[in-house]
């Protein structure tokens, strides 16, 4: 787990959150700090919960207990600084089919309190860094699904709030639209943003945040850097491919006790390829040696770090594509 | 704890915020400004779906011909020609059915997700219903005087001075205004627009039939009279009356209705603004 010194400084606090919807519980005592101008990924199948995390962080849902803070402003108590200090973009384009591009952004820009002409201005820088400005005078009812999404992304920036709050933003984009997006969630990190994104993609956090949240269940269940995480699960994963698929199994027999604690080896027909995990630094030298000398010809043999896959199943007992509650 | 302060400094400065017992709370200006920037923003999108506006005033008008010409030689409405009978009662049946509209239009915006993302944002949860109500009963101006153009087409004569023609005006858009809360109430408890549709009806029709609207309620049943004869549509109805064709005498019921609608807005704007917030 991330430590935290009392030093450190906090955008966004949350404390021992419990919310539940009728017999539901959405969130069972979630805790999380994140310190200002960080990308925090929270990472999670659908109905982990992000949903409704975000949800009381952008005081649209006020929890059942527990505390939630954003730059020291209690989301219950005090609700209209956070709201100054947000900018939320959910799983959904809320952005207003008959009007355009130009007319939501400053319509939004106006709403965070900024005079006419500055919310024209910001509007339009917005739209030029969003790549919509061609199509800002046009109705968003003409626009496409991604452009959509990013305008509705650019309505949560027109107000420069110091902390975004992301939910499953690329969810639906397609690849290009996504890639553009990573783009602009990279200079929100340069700009010293604080951002919080969720995801269900285990790359994406990897590639958009310093410090990822693991959450299952509604609450947290690993909390670090992408390099902590993968740490954490304790093992390398050792792949041997041979040039004889044939003889896999008697490949497995000879390296079976290479096998870190209770992990089998299986060789796996499709892909010809025994996957091992190992804890041994030098399973990868002992393991050559040993088929070498045994006369089975290596083809590849390869030492990686587990995925942040392998992290969610030796956390949870479970993949992250476990079909589950519908997200909330 | 945290770097609010740096952020707020400069922000609270103009950003209509002030402070009590340590909470944040909107200036009344501000939520009338963020009112009106949601309002224009409402007018504008009812600009932009024409279709809709039309079939907004050809509806009122059907009910017009339906009733002037079709219904209107079965009643008898003694010494008042049916179509000065029927005229204000349409007008403010009208009125009653472009206040269904707020509640339609804010289930739309809960379910396409644009309610989310305005309660995130730093105004009161107030200025999108008092920008939505102001929008609607901008249409509503619009469609009164359609309808007055229409009644007077088909022979619908006022009888009173022009003051009184303008405060029975007045009176209908009060009208339709207070009844776009309650609809706006309806709409953000039911959430579906759908729902809210059928639900509007429930309410409005038996509200507006069982009233002086179309027929004396001289006619109906005991119990039936008894709940027209109360009813604020009756009110309304009977105070439009008296102010264009000088029947009924109009002093009492539109003191009954101006405290009938007074109560209203008293109890469903609140209930709509917590309604709001729950959505």
């Amino acid at each position: 787990m991330h430590t935290y010194t009392d030093h450190e400084d906090h955008a966004v606090e949350v404390e021992d959150l419990v919310v539940t919807y009728g017999k539901v519980t959405a969130l069972t005592g979630l805790s999380l700090r994140i310190a200002s101008g960080t990308v925090i990924g929270v990472l999670g199948p659908n109905g982990a919960g992000k949903t409704t995390l975000v949800r009381v962080l952008a005081t649209l849902l006020r929890p059942d207990r527990g505390t939630a803070r954003v730059l020291g402003h209690d989301v219950v108590r005090d609700p209209l600084p956070v709201r100054l200090a947000i900018g939320l973009a959910g799983q959904f384009a809320a952005v207003d089919q008959e009007l355009t591009g130009r007319e939501n952004l400053e319509m939004v820009g106006r709403l965070y309190r900024l005079p006419r002409a500055e919310a024209r201005r910001r509007a339009g820088e917005v739209l030029d860094r969003f790549d919509l400005t061609e199509a800002a005078d046009r109705r968003v009812g003409t626009y496409s699904g991604g452009m959509k999404r990013r305008l509705d992304l650019a309505a949560s920036l027109t107000g420069r709030p110091p902390v975004l709050l992301l939910d499953e933003p690329t969810t639906g984009l397609d690849p290009r639209s996504r890639q553009e997006l990573w783009t602009i969630v990279d200079e929100l990190r340069a700009s010293g943003s604080t951002v919080l994104l969720t995801t269900q993609y285990l790359e994406e956090a990897d590639r958009l945040a310093q410090r990822i949240v693991v959450i299952d269940d509604g609450a947290v269940i690993a909390d670090g850097t992408a390099a902590e995480l993968k740490a954490g699960v304790g093992t390398d994963i050792l792949r041997v491919r041979l040039n004889e698929p044939a003889v896999l199994t008697t490949a497995a027999t000879i390296l079976e006790d290479l096998a870190a604690d209770g992990t089998a080896v299986a060789p796996d027909p499709v892909t010809g390829e025994l996957a091992i995990r190992v804890s041994r630094p030098d399973a990868s030298a002992e393991a050559l040696r040993r088929l070498d000398g045994s006369g089975l010809r290596v083809a590849t043999i390869q030492l990686t770090q587990p995925s942040l896959d392998d992290v969610f199943l030796s956390l949870t007992g479970h993949t992250t594509s476990v079909p589950a509650k519908e997200s909330r | 704890m945290s770097t609010a302060t740096a952020h707020d400094a400069p922000a609270t400065a103009r950003t209509g915020l002030v402070t009590r017992n340590g909470r944040h709370r909107l200036s009344a200006g501000a939520v009338l400004t963020d009112g009106g920037v949601l309002a224009a923003r409402q007018l504008r999108k009812t600009l932009r779906r024409p279709t809709y506006i039309i079939f907004s005033f050809v509806q009122p008008v059907i009910f017009v011909l339906l009733f002037r010409y079709i219904f209107g030689g079965a009643i008898d409405t003694g010494a008042t020609s049916y179509v000065n009978f029927l005229m204000p009662g349409i007008i403010v049946q009208t009125a009653i059915f472009g206040a269904l509209v707020t509640g339609l239009g804010l289930t739309e915006d809960l379910s396409s997700g644009v309610v989310d993302r305005l309660r995130s944002l730093p105004i009161a949860r107030s200025a999108v219903l008092i920008g939505r109500t102001a929008a609607d009963l901008v249409v509503n101006v619009f469609t009164l005087l359609v309808m007055t153009v229409v009644g007077l087409l088909v022979g619908f004569r006022p009888t009173q001075p022009a003051w009184q023609l303008g405060a029975a005006f007045l009176l209908v858009l009060a009208f339709s205004y207070v009844f776009s809360w309650i609809s706006a109430w309806i709409g953000l408890s039911v959430r579906n627009p759908e729902t809210a549709q059928s639900a509007g009806f429930i309410w409005v029709f038996p509200l507006t039939f069982a009233s002086s609207a179309f027929v004396p309620t001289s006619t109906m049943p005991g119990p039936v009279r008894a709940f027209a004869e109360h009813n604020p549509v009756t009110l309304v109805v009977n105070a439009v009356r008296g102010l264009t064709i000088g029947a009924p005498p109009p002093g009492r019921p539109t003191v009954q209705a101006l405290i009938w609608l007074a109560g209203l807005l008293l109890i469903f704007v609140p209930l709509a603004v917590r309604a709001f917030r729950r959505a």
